[in-house]
């Protein structure tokens, strides 16, 4: 795990690259309306056969960040810049040709709404053929095998049969489970999956991380979980990056970003999370405030306006945006209260409220 | 899928019926008499009575309404006594009150014509308003979209006739590439049958492929912005591979819908297009016919143009069965 400090200098150049290694991402979309600052200096990486999952409320990078490394907001308008590096390849300053034929092959994606994420005049396994076969020169008949497979390994029932289905004819896990055999169909290295429970039900939501956990095992890929829910985070990966307007703001080992979590936005969307355990007079407490807009991006730390405990830290919050800084060993933290003092009121004040 | 056919079949079929009672019900509806037409205005009241029992008149209008659907489906026999008898054969849609010609016989001598008009015309605006469409999508924005955009809002806007006329005259006669246009028998000659059609083809055919590339242009956009146009980027393939089959897969089906309507407009459109370079086809056959009181021949040319209309409809619905997976289970 190589953790890059959120800092203007970019680490040196022979510094050990992390599997998928992002450094200092910039995405800019040029609007009408002015600049968005969608993602803002972003850094992470991931091995093989780890899992990070990217949390955060919508608008906050996520999706925008995924899009990026699979290189598919390159249109007009668009401006990246920063470094992603993936098996030692940059993805950003590659060609248009040479993503594309990474895409699919090294690197795959599983969409939030695999409904609308299909094509709903093929076949399910129509399409998922033609992602075998761009990648793979084989004959049709090979095709079909091998996704008559694909869908027999993601649990779908009778794939002799299902495989000439049409998406409309799924059920949404079906779907999803199709869609991650389509990711699947030519054994990448690297599995970005954006929001891919969000659509489905709980239920059916456990079997499809179940389903990724088991599927990484067996291929050792490395696997980003873009997700705003907190117990799919929990439930499965083994780092997290918590995004807040275009920048991370919490980075670490799950298991210490639930135990003791240092930023005052990761408290936020923890005492928001619905638990069974809560006591009924217990309310949920949301995060004030609505997430910020990314053309007129708050001043200082960005967290500031919605922050209830700005005054403490004021008035370097709101002129000084906070880096992501070790707090302890593997755990970053972007923000101005003293280390200590976080600690403190996280035991104190939010901890008896979980 | 049968059972789709089949309900889509009896659909047609009462479609069919349902617009013969209304064409057969302008017999009764407009304030004249049959027979006066057929025999002439200065016929002595014997003819005219004899006209009547000849074609039926006296009759309840179900009893000539059951006759005439008859006709069209076994044959009728006209006789106004023993040893006059005229048999019709089928499909008997009656006779000409002008010209006395069987209405089969008239129908089937100008139908080639306006088939010929319509169907080169839906070729042409089909295939240059999608491409013009799909073109703009993708450059949106640019000189050639703008410009596509400009020449099909003034398609949209020129009525059929002012297109022929401009066209007759600038290119047939000002320019004389295309002089001289007049209908040849595609049996004929099929190569000067093509370049007289040039010209209504493009008249009739402006309109309709601004309608369509403006439609093409929408659709493509908003296909451009699905999901599922970004998980066939996310596969890896070729941006060609993209566009021109999985965002045209898209794009088409709602093309082809309106396309088995607009066929039926194109009928109405064809008869501008046949007026304004004089070919005599259906159109012109039903102008002229209602301006003489024709009834038989007004009513064939309902039914005939009915009849294909529905037909195109049920062949655009089948087609659409084919499409669009998701319709079989409707």
């Amino acid at each position: 795990m190589s953790l890059t400090k959120d800092g203007p200098t970019p680490p040196p150049a022979t510094a050990r690259r992390g599997f998928l290694d992002v450094r200092d991402l910039v995405v800019h979309f040029f609007t009408d309306d002015g600049v968005v600052n969608a993602v803002d200096g972003l850094s992470f990486s991931v091995e093989p056969g780890r899992t990070l999952g990217i949390v955060g409320e919508s608008g906050s990078g996520k999706s925008v960040t995924s899009l990026s490394i699979m290189g598919l907001n390159r249109g007009r308008g668009t401006k990246i810049s920063g470094e992603i590096w993936l098996e030692g390849q940059e993805l950003i300053s590659a060609s248009t040709e040479e993503i594309r034929a990474l895409r699919g092959s090294k690197m795959a994606m599983i969409f939030q709404d695999p409904l609308s994420a299909m094509h709903p005049f093929f076949s399910i396994g129509a399409q998922i053929s033609e992602a075998y076969r761009v990648h793979n020169d084989v004959s049709k008949k090979a095709a079909r095998v091998r996704t008559i497979e694909l869908l027999d390994r993601v649990g779908i029932p009778s794939p002799n049969t299902r495989v000439d289905d049409y998406p409309h004819q799924f059920s949404g896990g079906m779907r999803q489970r199709a869609m991650i055999a389509m990711a699947l169909s030519c054994d990448p290295r690297l599995l970005i999956a954006d929001e891919p429970t969000t659509a489905l039900d709980v239920t059916v939501q456990a079997q499809i991380l179940d389903l990724l956990r088991d599927l990484q095992k067996e291929f050792n890929s490395a696997i980003v979980l873009i997700t705003h829910d907190l117990g799919v985070i929990a439930e499965a990966t083994d780092e997290v990056l918590v995004m807040y307007a275009g920048r991370g703001v919490e980075y670490g080992p799950v298991k210490e970003l639930f135990a003791a979590p240092e930023h005052p936005y990761t408290w936020g969307l923890l005492q928001s999370m619905t638990r069974l355990d809560r006591k009924d007079q217990d309310r949920l407490r949301p995060v004030l405030g609505s997430p910020p807009s990314l053309i007129h991006v708050p001043s200082g730390c960005p967290f500031h306006p919605r922050c209830p405990y700005d005054a403490q830290a004021a008035p370097a919050s709101r002129e000084i945006r906070p880096n992501l800084i070790e707090t302890t060993p593997g755990h970053q933290v972007a923000c101005h209260l003293e280390p200590a003092e976080r600690q403190r009121i996280f035991r104190e004040e939010v901890s008896p409220g979980l | 899928m049968v059972r789709f056919i089949i309900r889509r079949l009896l659909g047609s079929l009462g479609v069919l019926i349902a617009a013969s009672i209304v064409a057969f019900g302008i017999f009764f509806l407009i304030p004249s008499n049959p027979a006066v037409l057929y025999s002439g205005r200065t016929s002595s009241p014997a003819t005219i009575q004899a006209t009547k029992v000849r074609l039926g008149l006296n009759d309840p209008a179900y009893e000539q309404y059951y006759h005439y659907m008859k006709g069209i489906v076994v044959g009728r026999d006209f006789s106004s006594g023993p040893g006059d008898v005229n048999h019709c054969p089928v499909p008997c849609l009656g006779y000409s009150f002008k010209s006395n010609e069987p209405v089969t016989s008239i129908l089937w001598s100008r139908l080639p014509v306006t088939f010929s008009i319509i169907i080169g015309a839906a070729v042409l605006w089909l295939v240059s308003g999608v491409a013009i469409g799909v073109l703009s999508a993708l450059k949106r924005g640019s000189v050639i979209d703008r410009g596509a955009m400009i020449v099909a809002l003034a398609g949209v806007s020129l009525p059929v006739f002012f297109t022929a006329l401009i066209l007759l005259k600038l290119v047939s006669y000002d320019w004389k590439i295309l002089p001289n246009v007049h209908y040849v028998n595609f049996a004929d000659d099929p190569l000067n049958w093509a370049r007289n059609l040039i010209l209504p083809w493009i008249a009739l055919a402006f309109l309709f492929s601004a309608l369509y590339a403006r439609l093409t242009r929408a659709t493509t956009l908003e296909t451009l912005g699905e999901d599922y146009i970004r998980t066939a980027r996310a596969k890896g393939l070729p941006e060609r591979t993209v566009i021109g089959k999985h965002t045209l897969r898209a794009v088409l089906t709602p093309i082809v819908t309106i396309f088995g309507l607009d066929l039926a407009q194109g009928f109405t459109g064809a008869i501008l297009t046949e007026k304004a370079f004089g070919f005599v086809g259906l159109g012109q056959t039903a102008v002229s016919a209602v301006d003489q009181s024709d009834l038989p021949v007004v009513i064939g040319v309902v039914l005939l143009s009915t009849f294909i209309v529905v037909i195109a409809n049920l062949i655009v619905d089948l087609l659409y069965g084919v499409i669009d997976p998701r319709v079989r289970l409707a």
